[in-house]
């Protein structure tokens, strides 16, 4: 008896022991001064925030964990994050349409200091109580990457129609500019003037997210808004043309975009054989890093998505932000406490804004950072400029778009568009009918 | 004896009661609650009473992945079947290597689904390149390269399971059908098949549960694209459930509907199959 006992008893303990197992390797985080868990969003700097959260745990003790979700995965990580018991203190929220749908777990930032500091308080997510619910880390801005040595030597051909980029000011010119670096390909030793469009699904962001921006900010300008239930896409046109100028120009045919993706149009690009591609200051880093880049880095400039909107040559770049800084609610108050000092320490210590800044090269709307701590990598030096020379920003305003389904539909109807199996008219169609039909959905 | 292992039953089968019911149990338990919820995260849902179940019938998407599944799931499950049932009769014969082929047959099963995906992808991309279209160019396209990695990557598994069954048909019914003069198309169909029926029971249902619940692959392979054209049922759940703000219950309601068809579906097969069966 006692010895079949003595069986049961150790078999349970054995049991109990596997299972303790798979919920252990739990940091003690139970300290007086809280945690930080940060759920990072962008995977070319998972590296970066490690080191960051090393540092500050070094200067203050707290521990500060960072996670990093995967490319394009972030809302599904989240999402499991949140549901455990140690769930990530400070995560991002992708813009409105994000906090619509994480309200829950978004506290007050009315009162932290970093709000305080914010220099354009239009930057943040205002609930509908008023409270400030997210806030910037970073402002970002895209446009037409150009590689200026392709083009002087463009300039410098004797057949060229256009003869600085001064003249590029507007849709026509680019029109005409790329067109004719396509026609002269061969003089210019490159394979095309665009990169490629990568439209494989899930690599189709440039386009049905920051592309189609442009016309939509348009839209919403003409109608005096900031958000639609239904939308008109009154400037389906030029949305066409210079998705038309962007597919017909470049290193690949159109047919065969959907099997490219973003590296390969950079890859292209750094290695010299496309002397444009539309993407933001944020793919400096991916510029430099591809392997037997060819590109100087004085060579890489911004020029502005020209789609044929009136007075265009007083547009600059698109500037704005995407994923907001949130601090979750149901974290305890002590760890919401040490989030926001670790925010603050972040955007106002020297060794948090040196990270900011020169690690991380992110351009911070906070007042903390002084006029000469900005980032140094061509990209930002190039938006900064044409931020700062007078230049009308365009506004994002796909925060606004209502939901990830739509935009994959977008992205899939450019796919067939420019495979040829759909007409421009069904491109419309999906526009238009998805943003209507997402947007009651989402009410 | 028996009463001996009823005392011993707590101990033996306690691990894999807890486990099951940790990692199986309370999870499906709390799935089909979810998707009676309006939820973001699963710690914190609020219940919404049918509206979820309602919802799911409003989107085009769930019948035509439902559809596009059962077309998947009908030629994967032929054409694994015949195939890996025709390898299992070759290399059951006396020839010389079976053990490496049955080894190399079986490999490509032990590479993850999304790995090969992509693998595919590359290589069929790579074909298609010369005639100037990719694979996303029309939904068969991506149809057919869905069948063609299927049949891939279950064969092996599935010839596994038939040679079993072929090697324990016993040779003196075989030599007896001999002596009769029977031929070998009649020693295949009137005496290996009803005698292998067992294996058949399994294969089929591996193929059936396996076909329809295939996600990998095709998020891999074509990514639902073009379109939703190629996405199937998993996949849809999936993009139901991260892609729309809010319809997170709709796509747990959906998951909810997919168990009930393909355990219905899986539990009729095998009953029709078992009926078959005859003792060796």
């Amino acid at each position: 008896m006692s010895k079949k006992f003595l069986k049961t008893i150790l078999f349970l303990s054995a049991t109990m022991a596997t299972l303790v197992g798979c919920s252990g390797s739990e940091e003690s985080a139970s300290e007086d001064n809280g945690s930080i868990y940060y759920l990072n969003f962008k995977p070319e700097v998972a590296e970066v925030w490690n080191n960051i959260a090393e540092k500050y745990t070094e200067e203050t003790g707290i521990p500060v964990k960072v996670i990093t979700a995967a490319s394009g995965e972030y809302e599904s990580t989240l999402k499991s994050e949140m549901a455990k018991k140690d769930a990530p203190t400070l995560f991002h929220i992708n813009g409105p349409m994000g906090y619509k749908s994480w309200k829950d777990y978004c506290i007050d930032l009315q009162n932290v200091d970093f709000y305080d500091a914010l220099t354009d308080k239009s930057l943040a997510i205002v609930g509908e109580d008023g409270g400030v619910y997210g806030l910037p880390l970073a402002i970002e801005g895209y446009g037409i990457i150009y590689n200026e040595a392709i083009l002087d030597k463009y300039f410098a051909l004797s057949n060229a129609k256009i003869k600085s980029i001064e003249e590029v000011n507007n849709f026509n010119a680019l029109k005409t500019l790329a067109e004719d670096m396509q026609a002269n390909k061969d003089a210019l030793g490159i394979e095309g003037a665009f990169a490629s469009t990568s439209l494989l699904p899930g690599e189709d962001w440039r386009w049905q997210t920051h592309l189609l921006n442009i016309p939509i900010y348009a839209e919403f300008k003409d109608k005096g808004v900031d958000d639609l239930d239904v939308i008109d896409f009154s400037y389906s046109q030029n949305f066409k043309d210079i998705f038309d100028l962007y597919i017909n120009n470049s290193t690949t045919k159109p047919t065969l975009l959907s099997s490219k993706g973003v590296m390969d149009s950079m890859a292209e690009f750094a290695l010299g054989q496309a002397a444009m591609v539309q993407n933001g200051n944020w793919a400096w880093g991916q510029i430099a890093d591809i392997g037997g880049n060819v590109i100087k880095e004085e060579d890489v400039k911004f020029l502005p998505i020209y789609i044929g909107l009136d007075n265009e040559e007083e547009y600059g770049l698109p500037i704005g932000n995407e994923n907001y800084l949130a601090v979750n609610s149901q974290a305890s108050e002590l760890d919401q406490q040490a989030t926001i000092d670790f925010v603050n320490w972040l955007l106002s210590s020297e060794i948090g804004k040196s990270e900011m800044v020169n690690t991380l090269g992110n351009i911070s709307p906070y007042s903390t950072f002084a006029d000469d701590e900005k980032p140094n990598d061509p990209l930002a030096k190039s938006m900064l400029e044409y931020m700062e020379n007078g230049k009308t920003s365009i506004t994002w305003v796909f925060p606004m778009f209502p939901s990830q389904n739509f935009k994959d539909a977008v992205g899939a109807s450019l796919m067939e568009y420019a495979q040829g199996s759909k007409t421009w008219n069904d491109v419309e169609a999906t526009v238009k009918d998805m943003w209507a039909s997402q947007k009651a959905l989402t009410k | 004896m028996e009463k001996y292992l009823k005392k011993q039953f707590a101990i033996f089968a306690l691990p894999t009661l807890i486990a099951f019911s940790v990692a199986f149990g309370i999870p499906f338990i709390m799935g089909l609650y979810l998707s009676f919820c309006e939820f973001t995260t699963v710690s914190n849902a609020t219940f919404v009473g049918l509206e979820n179940y309602m919802k799911v019938f409003s989107e085009a998407n769930f019948i035509q992945a439902f559809w596009f599944t059962v077309k998947v799931v009908i030629v994967s499950v032929i054409t694994v079947n015949i195939f890996a049932f025709l390898l299992a009769l070759l290399l059951t014969q006396k020839l010389k290597g079976t053990n490496l082929f049955r080894t190399v047959f079986f490999m490509p099963n032990l590479i993850g689904g999304i790995i090969l995906g992509y693998i595919w992808q590359s290589i069929i991309n790579g074909i298609l390149v010369n005639f100037e279209v990719t694979m996303l160019m029309d939904s068969s396209y991506g149809f057919w390269g869905l069948i063609m990695v299927v049949n891939w990557q279950y064969i092996g598994y599935i010839m596994i399971i038939y040679i079993a069954g072929l090697q324990n048909v016993s040779s003196s019914v075989l030599e007896a059908a001999d002596i009769d003069g029977a031929t070998g198309a009649q020693k295949v169909f009137l005496i290996k098949v009803p005698l292998i029926m067992t294996s058949i029971t399994i294969a089929l249902f591996l193929t059936i549960a396996n076909s329809f619940k295939m996600f990998d692959q095709n998020l891999a392979l074509t990514n639902g694209g073009p379109g939703n054209s190629t996405s199937m049922l998993a996949l849809d759940i999936y993009n139901t459930f991260y892609g729309t703000i809010g319809f997170e219950g709709v796509g747990q309601a959906k998951a909810t509907i997919f168990f009930i068809v393909v355990a219905a579906i899986a539990v009729f097969q095998v009953f029709l199959t078992r009926r078959k069966e005859v003792e060796n």
